[in-house]
């Protein structure tokens, strides 16, 4: 199945905060909105679909979640249908799916791979990339900035940190897909796709086993944990984890700040002329357009809020929501590019900090420095074209815009 | 002035850092640690209350 035809929720939703359904298109579309209401109404929304999930939407709220690890566990991270099957500590895809003690040390594994002086490294590589892309795009008059620019990029970046051939990107959007998009499709379709997932994996990582290198799946093949090396599961869950969780998150995120400039002439001409003021309004990008609602499970019994989740119940963390709460920010539905203070959440807040979050930066920086240096002026060319992903992660798929002037 | 990092607190977001390298040090973990034992020189104030401010996880706190 095609991006294009991704399957959303049959039932339309009656009221967000009694029966929200993330996984409806209109969610992602009109998701401030939603939020804003919420937040003024019922600042935790519940539904009964996914066999019931809870949708704090206060900055507050969510963050007394995310580290609260002795009531809500990591043990799945994708609201769906399918109940997680019980897996901790360890979880399907360490660390993201693992709780403490464990999680500390299959993330301590990982955590200097990402260092911003490691990641830093691949800045020439990224740039040549993304300036390659642009050149493949050639002289036209409309790009797709989501489709034909954004998409690509990190799907070739995790490439090159895993040392798998660039030309498997594709294949890499299908994972991620079926892992992340893919949650309202019938349950034979979905486990079809992590089939081939998991063949994927192991046919690279059996290879890899044969003929060790530099790169980070060599690492974890070589790595221990107490002593004594990873499990295959292990392995397998962590290489899986890498591959998915960076690629529609940083193509989203990718997508959203050209949108925004897109539709913001000033603020493009802004960054055009003060390529320096970038870091500072990426970070004002990640504020607002934040891509990623992570979830937990209901551990134990606990009142949030005066919400009384119980034991097996879901709860999504949109971090997106959280960013724009105007008890923790000023004009929060407001995007300004220099915003000086703004401790915003996009990568998480306690122990599950995005450890891909150095490499994400970068990438979006390089992304949109190539991007704006080539195509100066720009605009959305048909807001009717533009579309959003479906489900946790939140982003634009389509964005055909029209090169006003080219450098 | 003083800046104090709680490394209870510190996730490893990487913010300070970027903000005032002068003032903080990345371990290979991503946790931040002060610089010389976190006196902040003078003229680098403004940049020290920006790091504090900008800690997703209140980690930094600052102290005349």
């Amino acid at each position: 199945m095609s991006r294009s035809e991704i399957r959303q929720s049959a039932e339309p939703v009656t009221d967000w905060a009694t029966d929200f359904d993330h996984a409806r298109s209109e969610y992602n579309e009109n998701a401030p909105e939603i939020w804003a209401q919420l937040r003024t109404e019922c600042p935790i929304a519940h539904t009964d679909r996914y066999g019931g999930a809870w949708l704090p939407v206060r900055h507050a709220d969510v963050s007394q979640i995310a580290y609260d690890t002795e009531h809500f566990t990591s043990e799945d991270v994708v609201v769906k249908w399918v109940r997680p099957e019980s897996s901790r500590p360890i979880g399907g895809a360490p660390p993201i799916t693992s709780d403490p003690p464990f999680h500390r040390e299959a993330r301590r594994l990982i955590l200097p791979a990402f260092s911003p002086e490691k990641v830093a490294a691949l800045e020439p590589e990224i740039r040549q990339f993304c300036r390659q892309l642009i050149e493949n795009i050639g002289n036209v008059d409309v790009v797709d900035a989501a489709d034909q620019y954004a998409k690509h990029i990190p799907a070739a970046v995790i490439a090159q940190m895993l040392d798998l051939p660039v030309e498997d990107g594709d294949k890499f959007r299908d994972f991620v897909h079926t892992a992340l998009e893919s949650i309202s499709e019938d349950q034979e379709v979905r486990q079809l796709g992590f089939q081939k997932l998991d063949e994927y994996l192991d046919l690279r990582i059996t290879e890899r086993s044969q003929n060790l290198g530099e790169d980070l799946l060599s690492f974890l093949l070589q790595a221990k944990i107490y002593d004594r090396q990873l499990s295959p599961e292990h392995v397998r869950g962590t290489v899986a984890l890498l591959l998915i969780a960076g690629i529609d998150t940083t193509w989203s995120a990718i997508g959203a700040s050209l949108l925004h400039l897109a539709t913001h002439p000033k603020d493009l001409a802004r960054l055009v002329a003060e390529p320096e003021l970038i870091p500072t309004a990426i970070e004002e990008f990640l504020r607002a357009y934040a891509p990623v609602t992570m979830a937990r499970v209901v551990a134990k019994d606990v009142e949030i809020g005066g919400c009384p989740m119980k034991q097996g119940d879901w709860v999504l963390l949109p971090f997106p929501a959280a960013n724009r709460d105007p008890q923790v920010f000023e004009n929060a539905d407001e995007v300004i590019i220099d915003r000086e203070v703004n401790r915003h959440a996009a990568f998480g807040l306690g122990i599950h900090r995005c450890i891909g979050s150095n490499l994400a930066r970068l990438v979006m920086r390089v992304a949109i420095e190539e991007f704006i240096a080539k195509f100066p002026e720009f605009a959305v060319a048909d807001s009717t074209q533009v579309t959003w992903s479906v489900g946790q992660v939140r982003g634009p798929r389509r964005l055909p815009v029209r090169v006003i002037r080219r450098a | 002035m003083l800046l104090r990092i709680n490394q209870e607190k510190c996730q490893g977001h990487n913010r300070c850092h970027a903000i005032a390298p002068e003032l903080v040090n990345i371990d290979d973990y991503g946790n931040a640690h002060e610089r010389e034992d976190g006196v902040v020189p003078p003229g680098l104030e403004v940049k020290a209350r920006l790091a504090a401010a900008n800690c997703p996880e209140f980690a930094i706190d600052i102290t005349e």
